[in-house]
């Protein structure tokens, strides 16, 4: 639960800071239809990776991408567990 | 007037009608239409041996006017769509342009020197112009500088097309499909392979990645360019399978193995290739084994068109895809050595019979394709007064290719005056450089170090340098 609550607040914030609207995240909501650019999702994954201690992108079981915010926070819950 | 050959519409026009389509956002153009019409019209001999700045955003109207103007104008400088309007005037003094093809006459207003403005559309119209080449067109392309200041950089159709002799029609119709801004080095190759051979469908500004799929997969793509950011942005857009090309391109930044393997189990079929160019050195290599970094045995090798060497740990190319040098006062900044060859400051290390990109010699970050110097980034930050000294860095990101993240030492305390907390800090920070920085450049991450080491020479020691 805490990976999938950190995760939303950096969502939240990287939004935030990036002057875009978030939309309303839930597990089938479509990663390029949330309202972040690649940009956005760069800095969120650099900033697990100092919260989390991880970037599950660059383990070498990782060759597919994450599509849905819901395969986004299994990837780092499958890592962190 | 000397009568010289147009060689690129020449080449395209041999094809007849079997000349490919350029496919834009607001249309589709059959190039044969080129043997009876043009995008420029009259305004065709206004151009003849000026030097014209393309400040078209449409990729498809700016390929057009390329294609109509070389072996016309004497010089013809192209602008991205993304170059911020306030570096025209510099470019365009530097390059002594008189004469400008745009898409919007304000994309000109207030660019001194300028007395000749076209005005182009994606369409070619039925048109009697004099297809005489009359020079033999230079072609400036622009790449980023230290100061923010894009360098000009001097091609000609010689250089450009050294590395598309294999651009050749064959059987099958090729139709390429590109992310690439087609008025950079990587995209213009891009541009010119397709045409040679076949069509294009350019992505337009401001498209998304779905919609720039969705185009390509009504047009049909065979092959596909991008960088790896591109790529790591289709794979993660949920509308990957859309497209089924027999080939992916990857270039302009480093493709790792994550993003190679990725691309492979999402296109089983398609022949995976990475490359390696930059606009100074032009093209360096190809490789199709699916494996990140390339193979040692292309370093010196024999008899090569395109010599690689590594010299002081970085990539040199010397081959005549290489440019000619810089415009304007950057001039004695080509980076050629007295052995003739360009030296790519990108850094090479050799494991097992392969080389591996390091990153950039001199710290230069590259974010998603664009390019981020340190050093401006921390004289923002230095500009805090809390702050005594910072170091800019890059991080490997597996969506960008790299972020930019900041050591920050703080000054002493000084009395009177409250220290911030290093939360506070680092939000002030990140509030002032968003203020004065592009979003790319604006560190994704700040922390607070007790000490920075600096080398005897007074310098700060930055990785990779």
């Amino acid at each position: 639960m805490l990976v999938r609550s950190t995760i939303q607040s950096l969502f939240e914030q990287v939004a935030a800071e990036q002057e875009r609207k978030l939309a309303t995240l839930s597990d089938d909501t479509r990663l390029i239809d949330c309202g972040l650019d690649s940009l956005s999702f760069a800095i969120i994954v650099a900033r697990l990776e100092d919260h989390l201690g991880v970037d599950p992108f660059s383990s070498a079981e990782t060759t597919d991408f994450p599509v849905t915010y819901g395969d986004f926070v299994r990837l780092y819950e499958g890592i962190a567990a | 007037m000397p009568r010289k050959p147009c060689p690129l519409r020449e080449a395209i026009a041999a094809a007849g009608a079997s000349a490919g389509r350029l496919y834009g956002v607001r249309g589709t153009t059959d190039l044969a239409g080129l043997a009876h019409g043009s995008s420029l019209g009259d305004q065709l001999e206004e151009l003849r041996g000026r030097s014209v700045l393309i400040a078209v955003k449409d990729p498809s109207p700016a390929a057009l006017a390329l294609l109509e103007l070389d072996g016309v104008a004497a010089r013809l400088v192209l602008c991205p769509a993304d170059l911020p309007p306030e570096h025209l005037p510099a470019v365009a003094r530097a390059a002594g342009c008189d004469a400008a093809v745009v898409d919007s006459a304000a994309a000109v207003a207030g660019v001194a020197g300028i007395d000749c403005c076209v005005t182009v559309g994606p369409e070619l119209l039925p048109a009697a112009v004099r297809r005489i080449g009359s020079h033999d067109t230079e072609w400036i392309l622009l790449t980023s500088g230290t100061t923010g200041v894009p360098r000009l950089v001097r091609h000609d159709l010689a250089t450009l097309t050294h590395a598309l002799a294999d651009a050749r029609r064959g059987t099958a119709p090729i139709v390429w499909g590109t992310f690439y801004d087609i008025r950079r080095y990587g995209g213009l190759q891009i541009l010119l392979r397709a045409l040679l051979g076949g069509s294009l469908v350019p992505a337009a500004p401001g498209e998304s990645v779905p919609e720039f799929l969705e185009r390509a997969r009504a047009a049909r793509v065979t092959h596909v360019s991008g960088t790896p950011s591109h790529w790591r942005k289709v794979l993660m857009s949920g509308a990957a399978a859309a497209i089924a090309p027999h080939y992916v391109r990857l270039s302009g930044e480093i493709a790792d193995q994550a993003v190679l393997d990725a691309v492979r189990a999402t296109y089983p079929g398609a022949i995976v290739v990475h490359a390696f160019a930059s606009t100074e050195a032009g093209v360096g290599f190809e490789v199709r084994d699916g494996r990140a970094g390339f193979p040692a045995s292309l370093l010196d090798a024999p008899g090569a068109e395109v010599r690689l060497t590594v010299r002081e740990g970085t990539l040199r190319i010397h081959s005549r895809g290489n440019a000619h040098g810089y415009l304007g006062e950057d001039v004695v900044a080509f980076p050629r050595g007295p052995d003739g060859a360009i030296d790519t400051g990108d850094l090479i290390e050799q494991r097992s019979g392969r080389c591996y990109f390091l990153g950039r010699r001199g710290g230069v970050i590259n974010v998603g394709g664009l390019k981020v110097y340190p050093e401006e980034i921390e004289a923002v930050i230095n500009a805090h007064p809390w702050v005594r000294m910072s170091l800019v860095r890059s991080r490997r990101s597996p969506i960008t290719g790299a972020v930019v993240i900041a050591d920050v030492v703080l000054a002493d305390g000084k009395p009177g005056r409250a220290r911030p907390s290093p939360e506070e800090l680092t939000h002030q920070l990140l509030q002032g450089c968003r203020q004065s920085l592009a979003a790319y450049k604006v560190p994704a991450t700040i922390r607070v170090v007790p000490g920075l080491e600096v080398s005897a020479s007074g310098k700060l020691l930055r990785p990779n340098a």
